[in-house]
């Protein structure tokens, strides 16, 4: 049963129509063969490009949707109900285009953008190292100013789409300070940038995971976002942002999920009568279906408040953490309700919940966001009053 | 080039359909959407206009149905059709095939005062009556050639080229302008609205006519008029689980043979 939905206007019906028959014909048939043998579908992120749905949350002057954050959320909850890699894909991208539309000057933008937005370029983004994650300020990775270029060395941990994109977002340190850090766009095909062998990860094989290593790399200094030491501002901004699109996709895969299981729970007997009508499990339905809905409004609370131009870094960690949290506990559920079939690769439920997990470690871990949550909490002097503009 | 493709909104193939007591399609109750064969009508139609950029042409989605058809209208102006025209009237209900090519060769007719239609695409049939026959009767009322069926369509000038693929033979259809064309699913695909193209519909213009504005008599069209009629409608009956063949004493294959030689798949 699709999830309902409250949307703003009959072009958001519209554009949710779309994106489910989208990901009904193009996603759904291929997805649990490409997780299976871990083929990352390129051409996916195309046609989502000349969709226009890579682009929905930027600015149609520059070649995006124009469309708000409560809508746009809603999309990468219908990819991810089908194809959480993909979903995860779809934000991973937005991030890496976010520096540049926030920060970037009008010929960068003007250069770049439309074919970001547009599909012909994929996007990844690469801030943390192997030892440092939870802590970017402590990476090591190195931009030396060489005339009008930079030099970079290091290495980048768990990039996504890592070997796969056109270009990455990079931060690198410009000067010794902990905060000296500046963001640079890199093309793939620059001299000295190898993606590692990807990461042989427990779920989400369809999303390549790479680490991506920079050996002289040089980049010239109109690929730099920003200022020198704009960095970690520019990294830190997008998060927030990047943690509703995985609290969204994590809403879908645990929609996904319950989807999946009440299917089967109607047409499955046991003991005479659909095992959906045995309370047993007819309770564990209705908590799924309580924790879906919950994630969601969570996550379009954050939303609503980032469409205002309001403060939502702790609602936008909320909403990390309750919707990631709850698509663990819906899929495993979703095993449950399944049986015996469910802890079998023949069924998407043990995927689901493969998928699930990585869900409460990247884009922060839940205790990041835990202890952003805390720390808002000690310092917040907001009213709490807010009027819809 | 002024281009006419006919649209029809059907209820979703993959939801449960239901019926009126008249037996009429139940379309109120269900999700509707712009038929699937017709999209590559609309395909078609807007691969013209691009094949032939240089050219000034048209495309109007045209469709008879009560006020949930404008969804189809819409779809087909979100894929890039330039302009709609929605035809709609409580006495059009539960017409046959021969009432709605009469409101349909009158609307396009209406459309043609305006601006000479030069092609009127079709698909090859609709996914929820699937008769077929409406693209001829239209051909017939309007006294245009109808060239059905095509796989393959190739323009130039005023001529059409098309490939109709049968059961024996691949045909190559040539006719001139203006025509009735339809189209099969073998095609080509049909492109997904972007959300460009659904911000563009918006502002695209879609015109409605009743059947007085088609110079159509109430008692011409609708279930009254209706030279046939469904008599009765029952749902398919729930698969069975089918037969299995247990192999205890090597006779599995022979019976296996046996069961697809009396079914005529070998």
């Amino acid at each position: 049963m699709p999830a309902r939905r409250l949307l703003p206007s009959e072009e958001a019906v519209d554009l949710i129509a779309l994106v489910r028959d989208l990901a009904t014909k193009e996603l759904a048939p291929r997805a649990a063969e490409a997780e299976e043998s871990a083929e990352f579908p390129r051409d996916v992120f195309r046609l989502l490009g000349q969709t226009g749905i890579l682009g929905l949350p930027y600015a149609e002057e520059h070649g995006g949707g124009g469309v708000p954050y409560e809508v746009y959320l809603q999309v990468l909850e219908e990819l991810g109900r089908v194809w959480a890699s993909v979903g995860v894909g779809v934000s991973v991208h937005a991030l890496s285009c976010f520096g540049l539309v926030t920060k970037g000057t009008e010929e960068q933008k003007k250069e770049w953008l439309p074919d970001m937005l547009g599909g012909d370029l994929l996007g990844a983004y690469c801030l943390s190292e192997a030892h440092a994650g939870s802590d970017p300020a402590a990476m090591r990775t190195t931009a030396r100013r060489d005339g009008d270029h930079y030099v970079l060395n290091g290495a980048k941990a768990w990039t996504t789409h890592g070997g796969q994109a056109d270009f990455y977002k990079v931060m690198a340190r410009t000067s010794d300070d902990r905060n000296g850090i500046s963001c640079f766009l890199v093309p793939a095909d620059t001299e000295g940038l190898v993606a590692d062998n990807p990461e042989r990860k427990m779920g989400l094989m369809g999303s390549t995971t790479a680490t991506m290593v920079f050996e002289n790399v040089r980049v010239p200094v109109e690929r730099r976002l920003g200022e020198e030491g704009d960095g970690l501002r520019i990294a830190l901004a997008g998060l927030d942002s990047g943690r509703l699109g995985i609290a969204a996709v994590a809403t879908g895969l645990a929609q996904g999920a319950l989807d999946a299981s009440l299917a089967y729970a109607q047409q499955r007997t046991a003991f005479g009568k659909r095992i959906v009508d045995h309370q047993g499990l007819g309770f564990v339905l209705a908590d799924m279906e309580a924790a879906v809905q919950s994630a969601r409004a969570v996550t379009l609370h954050a939303a609503r408040l980032r469409d205002q131009g309001l403060p939502f870094g702790r609602e936008a960690s909320v909403a990390k953490l309750v919707a990631t949290d709850n698509a663990m506990k819906v899929t495993t559920d979703g095993v449950q309700v399944l049986g015996g079939v469910g802890y079998t690769r023949d069924f998407p439920l043990e995927r689901y919940m493969r998928e699930a997990k990585v869900m409460q470690i990247f884009e922060g871990t839940n205790q990041i966001q835990r202890m952003v949550i805390a720390r808002s909490l000690d310092t917040s002097t907001q009213t709490g009053l807010e009027l819809v503009r | 080039m002024n281009i006419v493709v006919c649209v029809k909104h059907v209820p979703d193939a993959t939801a449960d359909r239901k019926f009126e007591s008249d037996n009429t399609v139940d379309r109120e109750g269900v999700d509707g959407l712009l038929s699937e064969l017709d999209e590559y009508a609309v395909e078609q139609a807007l691969q013209l206009r691009e094949k032939r950029s240089d050219e000034e042409i048209s495309v109007t989605a045209l469709t008879v149905g009560p006020a949930k058809a404008a969804d189809a209208v819409r779809k087909a102006l979100q894929m890039g059709a330039d302009k709609g025209v929605h035809v709609s009237d409580d006495a059009i209900a539960g017409s046959d095939y021969l009432g709605t090519s009469l409101v349909l060769a009158k609307a396009i007719e209406k459309i043609g005062s305006e601006q000479k239609v030069d092609l009127v695409v079709f698909g090859m049939a609709s996914t929820d009556a699937s008769g077929g026959v409406v693209p001829a009767m239209v051909a017939e009322r309007l006294g245009l050639p109808q060239v059905t069926l095509a796989s393959v369509i190739e323009s130039q000038g005023d001529q059409v080229r098309i490939k109709r693929d049968g059961d024996t033979a691949t045909e190559v259809i040539g006719a001139t302008l203006p025509i009735v064309l339809s189209v099969t699913d073998q095609s080509g695909e049909a492109r997904y609205p972007s959300f460009k193209g659904i911000m563009a519909a918006k502002k695209k213009p879609v015109e409605s006519y009743s059947l007085s504005d088609l110079g159509v008599e109430a008692s011409e069209v609708g279930a009254e008029a209706a030279y046939s009629a469904v008599e009765e409608a029952t749902a398919r009956p729930p698969r069975t689980a089918g037969e299995i063949v247990t192999d205890e004493d090597g006779s599995g294959a022979t019976a296996l043979a046996e069961f697809l030689a009396s079914k005529k798949f070998i």
